[in-house]
């Protein structure tokens, strides 16, 4: 191959000077720009690394045993014939681990395995690791456990009542209490009974959300490996690797600091791995106790087990509306159903109220929202953690308002625009770009030409909804940065950025790479960037909450521009000129008064060396803490749902919807999407695409069912991406995204999330274009032909009207 | 129980000792160190493992490796040209149709297949030829461009990226 091509090939090499004429002083020559990603072609040929790429010398392959019984004490476990079998390295149980552990210091209710108790169909109990991966199925098989059956409840008002209370999933925290309550929240901000009355007209509504689950394309896997030094060091596909570094230390009762994770490629993720699981503790105390690697892949199925997926929620909302259109207020309620584990729960139970404040303004404000354990397999965060459901009812809620006054719901939300400020508990808004949003699908969707004046089975809905940008306040309680990045420079001009952001396809080593590259005038493959690997890369929190861009992304800034200073004040000192003319672009260190002047530039890596001499060796740690004063209320769980910057987005979806059949087809949905700043628009559209893609699945096909009934009670109905549809190629409406900024001073050169946001909007706006089409209002969730079609006869049957 | 199977990847023979019961992905995989094909659910629903053989889009979870030893199989690893990326290759990562990149390999394979076989295939056709591919993360649409561009950068004699080039170049005189 000739250098030229390869080079080519690289993506190396400096911009041509010519081109620096053209350039404008501050216009952006990498963010902005649709740049490939650092690991595109690795993907794109195969040599991309995930977890289960790897294999280690000697490595042992272990599979769990799962609870046949929704509910059950453990009587006995006698596995003694099982360690016996040839090929067996080791067996461990529930008493190999007894510290509970659980991703909220404050709800730790889950043993890595189950002590003496089972809660769901699917909950591990112990772990067996051998020879090869066949032999660790047999093995499971052998191990004789006796149960004593429990009560069980798959419904969560079941799981409320006071027999439930006598014989709960998790003991009462204290004594009186039903312990199947994981957490209870009632929040009220403003007179919502006065203005309710007071206003002109009120809409009131039962909805129901049913449950998801997340079903990346890549199963869970780990591998636990003790090396010479006795370093515990865990490969996990996971998306949060420095909780589940402590977490494993905590468990395993070890020292922190001589705990390793390292996160390779991740297949898909989207919540599902955002807290430790049964595997990884697994594999690390089966790595301690044989001395050898140990894997552990779940198979599809132990996906629909180990979930974690959106929680199914009994929502009531009822909202108050002047004649005009203004929101006076809003009463909501919540029953939240949790599963068997608290998970993320607590969060969750906040998020079903405290993130539905914008972008409109409320008046005044109350929810109630109850959390109750079931025994299910546990919810969690799924992609818009928490506020998914509650904004379907909502933005239906606003529908019906809309429809009650004949007023347009593009205009009645319009009028309820809140722009910046407080929202009505108590977050600052900072940027609010939800009227462009507005505009924006509105245009593309020749709303006007089509609400309420399409034929009779097709019909169009909008929806808006507001998001975060990462959470104000940790997991764990704690005064430290957030977010580090970890930025060198090496002589020849290349760049190496080291940070915590956990990759998972959503480009966060795209963006540090093109940060660094903005900030440092070196061309794109110049940079090299190492993520998630708890040794060598600062510490960040993890993929969760929208976070990566707006911390990890000020963190990188914060790194770049402290070396980039030291070189621009060298390259002014060689110049004879003030260090603000100096700029770093494309490839060279030159003076923004001349930059065609050939004396007057040098190339980057000659700067870097000129510096390098004058300073020392390049590099600096750049760091990120969110605000805390003043950007949130006072009260209790005031803090919880806080965020630096908040995401707004609006869909217009278009559907068609057979009567006869009830089979609704969506046809395009327009995503706008507020960003702040599209560092790179292609990596955008993809969130926004993907989210719609995600929120409109769950509207028309995929549902989380667990069998009710004997003998099948509380197991999955369809553990297999065959049975548990989720979209294929040919099922996807047209996605347009539709890319809005306005910036926020806390991100990122503007910068908020787009990951989750979009998806919100999708469900709302599919149930209200189904009534635009045939008249009918769907509460309930998924929009399957059967449940359509029972709506359309419903409907015939009792006459029209909401 | 091993048995010596005889193979035909990425052009290479290849004759390793495989159990009997190995399936083409896991011989893949777990005996050649040929990663690139990926397993999401190894009962024929997601697509991941999808190779090709003899040309055609295979799901290699579901077939025994003793089916695959007459033919030749080309699995994602052996779609670029020595260094070059194919087309295909090339498009995807201009477009970002690979997001976490798990289906990426099987969906390279099924493209691969479609575009030998239709050369200027439309949007429908597109979808139907990777309707037994899932992917979780970008709901298509880039996958969908990323093809088309690799289907009118084959037709033109042009690189992926060229074709850009030229598409912006048309939009900047509109
Ligand atoms: S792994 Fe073969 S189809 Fe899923
Ligand atoms: S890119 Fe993640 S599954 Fe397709």
């Amino acid at each position: 191959m000739h250098p030229d091509e390869l080079n080519a090939l690289q993506r190396g090499g400096a911009d041509d000077p010519e081109d620096l004429e053209t350039l404008g002083s501050d216009a952006f020559r990498v963010l902005g720009h649709r740049n490939r990603k650092p690991e595109g072609m690795r993907k794109g040929t195969g040599r991309e690394i995930y977890t289960d790429d790897l294999a280690l010398p000697g490595m042992l392959h272990a599979k769990l045993l799962r609870s046949p019984h929704p509910h059950a004490r453990i009587v006995s476990l006698d596995a003694q014939h099982t360690t016996q079998m040839p090929g067996v390295h080791e067996v461990i149980t529930g008493a190999d681990m007894p510290t509970p552990y659980g991703i909220i210091p404050w709800t730790r209710d889950e043993h890595a395995l189950a002590l003496d108790r089972v809660r769901y169909i699917g909950d591990a109990l112990a772990c067996v690791a051998a020879i090869d991966e066949d032999t660790a199925s047999a093995a499971i098989e052998s191990i004789d456990v006796e149960y004593d059956i429990l009560p069980f409840y798959l419904e969560p008002e079941q799981a409320l009542t006071d027999e439930a209370a006598a014989v709960p999933i998790h003991d009462p925290k204290r004594a009186g209490r039903n312990g199947n309550i994981t957490k209870k929240v009632e929040l009220e901000f403003g007179p919502v009974d006065d203005l309710m009355k007071a206003s002109d007209v009120i809409v009131e509504g039962d909805y129901y959300f049913h449950g998801t689950t997340h079903a990346p394309i890549e199963p869970h896997c780990a591998i636990g490996n003790v090396d010479a030094d006795g370093l515990l060091t865990v490969w996990s596909s996971t998306q949060v690797p420095h909780y589940l570094q402590r977490e494993l230390a905590r468990v395993l009762e070890l020292d922190v600091a001589r705990v390793r994770v390292v996160q390779p490629a991740v297949g898909g993720a989207f919540g599902g791995k955002s807290e430790p699981f049964d595997l990884e503790f697994c594999v690390a105390l089966l790595a301690l106790r044989t001395g050898r690697p140990v894997k552990l892949l779940y198979t599809r199925e132990e996906l629909f087990y180990s979930h974690r997926g959106r929680h199914p929620m009994n929502m009531w909302y009822r909202v108050g509306a002047s004649r005009d259109g203004k929101l006076r207020a809003v009463d909501a309620r919540s029953l939240l159903d949790g599963g068997a584990y608290a998970s993320f729960g607590l969060v969750t139970t906040y998020y079903s109220g405290q993130l539905l404040t914008a972008p409109y303004e409320l008046e005044s404000y109350r929810f109630d929202s109850t959390r109750v354990y079931t025994n299910k397999p546990p919810c969690g965060p799924k992609r818009g953690h928490g506020s998914v459901q509650p904004r379907f009812a909502f933005e239906v809620s606003l529908d019906k308002v809309a429809a009650e006054l004949e007023m347009d719901p593009i205009e009645l939300r319009r009028r309820n625009f809140m722009g910046t400020g407080r929202t009505v508990n108590e977050f600052r808004v900072q940027s609010n770009g939800f009227l462009e949003c507005l505009d924006a699908v509105e245009r593309a969707s020749e709303w006007k030409s089509k609400h309420g004046k399409l034929p009779y089975g097709r019909g169009v809905g909008v929806a808006g909804s507001c998001y975060i940008s990462g959470t104000n306040y940790p997991i764990y309680p704690n005064e430290m940065p957030q977010a580090a990045v970890q930025v060198q420079i090496e002589r020849s001009g290349r760049v190496s950025v080291l940070h915590g952001a956990s990759e998972i396809g959503q480009g966060s080593d795209a963006t540090m790479a093109a940060i660094a590259a903005e900030e440092l005038g070196v061309p794109l493959g110049y940079v090299r960037v190492l993520s998630a690997d708890t040794d060598l890369v600062p510490v960040d929190l993890g993929a969760y909450s929208s976070r990566e861009t707006l911390m990890v992304g000020n963190a990188c800034v914060h790194a770049c521009r402290q070396v980039a200073d030291r070189v621009r004040e060298s390259v002014a000192g060689a110049l004879r000129i003030p260090a603000d003319r100096v700029r770093l672009a494309g490839g060279w260190a030159f003076d923004t008064d001349a930059p065609s002047d050939g004396d007057r530039r040098l190339p980057i890596a000659a700067a870097f060396q000129l510096a390098e001499a004058q300073h020392g060796t390049l590099g600096a740690l750049g760091h990120y803490n969110t605000p805390k004063d003043g950007v949130h209320g006072e009260y209790r769980g005031g803090t919880i749902g806080a965020s630096p910057a908040y995401s707004f987005t609006a869909h217009v979806a278009e559907v068609e919807v057979d009567s006869e059949t009830g089979f609704v087809e969506v046809k395009t949905i327009w995503v706008a999407h507020d960003c702040g700043r599209a560092l790179n628009p292609m990596l955008v559209e993809g969130q926004m695409e993907g989210s719609a893609y995600m929120g409109f699945a769950e509207a028309i096909m995929e549902q989380q069912i667990m069998k009710r009934g004997d003998p099948e009670a509380g197991l999955h109905d369809a553990p297999s991406l065959l049975d548990y549809r989720i979209p294929t190629s040919l099922d996807c409406p047209e996605f347009v995204a539709l890319i809005v900024e306005a910036a926020d001073p806390e991100g990122p050169y503007g910068a908020k999330e787009a990951g989750e946001g979009p998806l919100h909007p999708s469900l709302p706006a599919i149930a209200n274009a189904i009534w635009d089409a045939v008249g009918v209002r769907m509460d309930s969730l998924p929009f399957t032909p059967d449940r359509v079609w029972r709506a359309l006869r419903g409907h015939e049957a009792h006459g029209s009207g909401n | 129980m091993r048995e010596i199977i005889r193979l035909t990847v990425n052009g290479d023979a290849v004759e390793t000792g495989v159990p009997t019961h190995y399936t083409l992905l896991e011989t893949l995989r777990y005996i050649l160190g040929l990663t690139g094909s990926k397993q999401g659910c190894d009962k024929g629903d997601c697509g991941a493992c999808t190779v090709l053989l003899n040309g055609e889009a295979v799901l290699s979870c579901l077939m025994p490796v003793q089916e695959a030893a007459s033919g030749s199989v080309v699995t994602v690893e052996g779609l670029a040209a020595g260094p070059r990326p194919s087309a295909l290759q090339e498009a995807f990562d201009l477009t970002g149709a690979a997001q976490c990149g798990f289906c990426t390999p099987g969906i390279l394979c099924s493209a691969t297949q479609l575009l030998a076989e239709d050369p200027d295939p439309d949007r429908a056709e597109i979808a139907s030829a990777l309707s037994g591919n899932l992917c979780r993360c970008t709901g298509y649409t880039k996958i969908f461009e990323a093809v088309e561009l690799a289907a009118e950068a084959t037709r033109s004699g042009l690189a992926p990226a060229d074709v850009l080039v030229a598409r912006r170049g048309v939009d900047d005189q509109a």
